[in-house]
């Protein structure tokens, strides 16, 4: 059992380390530092400490799997009604940095029903091989197939890396590869990078978003991640793919399934924020759910949709299909206009890759500045009508000079 | 291994809860790159809430018992006497300092052992996932380990039906309807149901009501290798504040003037 120890010779009882701790898992008792019940071994208090009282002293080393025999990157090419979704050639081109480092290969697992053409797509965006299970009943998406297709040839081919797209397939995928080949797995990295030995060094908000974490998997191959949509650059495609399409043959036992698909309606295409180019957002600091109307009026003028921040969600003014953030969904729109949001890191990390950012705050100070390309103190109650006023006189000046 | 007993007996529910910190406010200390938080209060991850609905609704109409399972410090009980005002009908927590520092593979597998040692199921829900991890991926983790179907971002349950559940499940291009064999596993989001309130009658019903408290001990026979921090494959090397900085211009004026500056910046990038 691994845990948290305390020098208390160089201890100095200073209480940085109760400051720091994010969970109340450190306490000062009858003179001496102790850890309590509620510690999770996240180790901030070891880098509060200013003397280098506090290490972490783990259990016995667990062994470690021979990092050699894996090699390369593997995708996994999620399509939905036979159409490889765009997530896919954003993974395959972190994939091709992350593999091109190492000198190693990236290959794609891609699985469904009459998917020869799109397998011969993939080819085009640089990928080395691409394998293909092709059967009619792996149509569409249930759990258990594609877990068990995906295991075996991750047996077979043993890559160093797993990239999949933080979608609900992905998600619901992942968790179950890792959990059966009992690897490592990080959700939603914003950054990606390889150690020369390998190792990925994986960024994600932690704690609720607060702060970024690094996370690695020391131990264990392969070593997964998911990827959200609009996180990463897409790969770009080249006029000569020089790799393969390898036809897998599909085993008939990894075709059961306890899940039975009854029907499909598809979302309407226009709900979907994800795919705005102008995007207006709404923080706590809108108030009250009245807010929302004035800024869906601002956004109907630049013809954009409203999103909102998750406090706005769990108060139920506003669905969590327009949330934007860790917990809600990724966006790189064109504009970006942030008002009343504070800019907690789970929202930035959602918005940061949006080309140009206007934030609205009464607080200078907000977080939200330092994400912005312009940044304006004040009122949004105040500013933005006097914007939508601007807009609605700019756009029917000329009607107004005809006129008079 | 796991039979499902719809139609031939009681209906067993489980639900997975977790203890969350409440609200997000945090100071970053620059210079140390750490966190401080500020009196952290706790609660119950918003998704569990639910997710125990979903299953409290299911015991109101086909009978049966709701479990509500937890993994966490001692003062996580609370959460667990929260469910039981919400309808659970019996409370665990695995509490152990072994456990401490699990990743989302060693909390599955910390959830999955203690479940095998519970009386047999038909239906585990789970929140779609937590406000502090926000991962989503305990709840396939737990499927995984005990070898269930499951279905994530369930938005409705339609009914039990037969040896299964229908439910209507987010994809992300749009909604799809399945039938699961039970016993399986399903995350709930938000749309699946309006939870309801504690029920005053029932907290005072069960104030002194057990919360059986599991260590490690109590999964006897699970890999220990596989607990807390030393079963779990990944590990945080390093935390800290978010980057910060670019190149900005701070507007500050009547909101007369920043409303008309603000138009002309969106003539000029053409966005008007």
């Amino acid at each position: 059992m691994s845990r948290m120890r305390v020098d208390q010779e160089l201890c100095i009882l200073c209480g940085q380390c109760v400051e720091a701790c994010p969970f109340n898992g450190v306490e000062i008792r009858d003179d001496a530092v102790v850890f309590t019940e509620s510690c999770r071994l996240c180790r901030v208090c070891v880098k509060a400490c200013p003397v280098s009282a506090i290490w972490l002293e783990k259990s016995e080393p667990v062994s470690t799997v021979d990092k050699e025999q894996y090699k390369g990157v593997l995708v996994f090419a999620e399509q939905r009604q036979g159409s490889v979704q765009p997530v896919t050639y954003e993974l395959i081109g972190k994939g091709l940095e992350l593999a091109g480092k190492l000198g190693e290969q990236v290959c794609v697992y891609l699985a469904g029903s009459n998917l020869s053409s799109q397998a011969e797509d993939l080819l085009y965006y640089g990928v080395d091989r691409v394998y293909l299970y092709d059967h009619p009943l792996l149509e569409r998406f249930r759990i258990e197939p594609y877990t068990s297709l995906m295991v075996e040839l991750i047996d077979q081919i043993k890559p160093n890396i797993i990239l999949m797209g933080a979608t609900p397939v992905g998600r619901s995928l992942a968790p179950r590869v890792a959990a059966r080949l009992r690897t490592g797995l990080t959700a939603d990295c914003t950054l990606l990078d390889v150690k020369p030995n390998g190792d990925l060094v994986q960024t994600r908000p932690a704690f609720g978003g607060d702060v970024m974490a690094q996370i690695v998997t020391p131990r264990h191959r392969p070593q997964m991640a998911t990827v959200r949509y609009k996180v990463m650059p897409a790969a770009e495609r080249i006029s000569n793919p020089h790799g393969e399409v390898v036809r897998c043959p599909v085993d008939e036992r990894f075709l059961q399934s306890g899940i039975e698909i009854l029907g499909f309606k598809p979302h309407e295409a226009a709900s979907s924020i994800t795919d705005a180019e102008v995007i207006v957002a709404a923080g706590r600091g809108i108030g009250k759910p009245e807010g929302l109307e004035l800024l869906g009026e601002l956004a109907g003028l630049l013809g954009g949709v409203v999103g909102v921040t998750r406090p706005l969600v769990e108060q139920g003014w506003a669905d969590y299909t327009q949330q934007i953030g860790m917990s809600g969904r990724t966006v790189r729109p064109k504009l970006y206009i942030a008002c009343g949001i504070s800019g907690a890191i789970q929202h930035v990390a959602g918005m940061r890759g949006s080309e140009v950012i206007f934030a609205i705050n009464t607080d200078p100070h907000a977080p939200i500045f330092d994400t912005a390309h312009y940044g304006l103190v004040g009122d949004l109650y105040e500013i933005v009508p006097a914007l939508i006023e601007a807009i609605k006189k700019g756009g029917s000046f000329d009607a107004v000079f005809q006129a008079g | 291994m796991i039979d499902a007993k719809v139609g031939g007996g009681e209906v067993h529910f489980i639900v997975c809860i977790k203890q969350v910190p409440e609200g997000t406010e945090v100071e970053i200390d620059e210079e140390k790159g750490i966190l401080k938080r500020e009196g952290v209060e706790s609660k119950l991850n918003v998704y569990d809430a639910y997710a125990l609905e979903a299953a409290v609704r299911l015991k109101e109409q086909y009978g049966g018992t709701v479990t509500v399972i937890s993994m966490g410090p001692p003062q996580a009980a609370a959460v667990i006497r929260e469910a039981y005002t919400l309808g659970a009908d019996e409370g665990y927590l695995l509490s152990d300092r072994a456990f401490a520092g699990a990743d989302t593979l060693a909390t599955s597998y910390t959830l999955s052992e203690a479940i095998r040692r519970l009386p047999p199921f038909d239906l585990i829900f789970c929140g779609m996932q937590t406000t502090d991890g926000d991962t989503a991926q305990v709840g396939p983790g737990i499927a995984e380990l005990l070898s269930l179907p499951h279905a994530s971002y369930v938005t409705k349950i339609h009914e039990l039906a037969g040896d299964g559940i229908i439910v209507d499940t987010d994809m992300g291009d749009g909604i799809e309807t399945l039938k699961i064999k039970l016993p399986c596993l399903l995350t709930c989001t938000k749309e699946v149901n309006e939870p309801r309130l504690p029920s005053y009658k029932l907290k005072k019903a069960t104030r002194g009501k057990k919360i059986t408290i599991w260590d490690s001990k109590a999964l006897s026979g699970a890999n220990a290798a596989y607990f807390g921090l030393s079963g779990s494959p990944t590990q945080v090397e390093r935390i800290f504040p978010p980057p910060r900085g670019r190149d900005k211009e701070m507007w500050e004026g009547s909101p007369e003037e920043l409303g008309r500056r603000f138009y002309h910046k969106l003539k000029e990038l053409k966005f008007v």
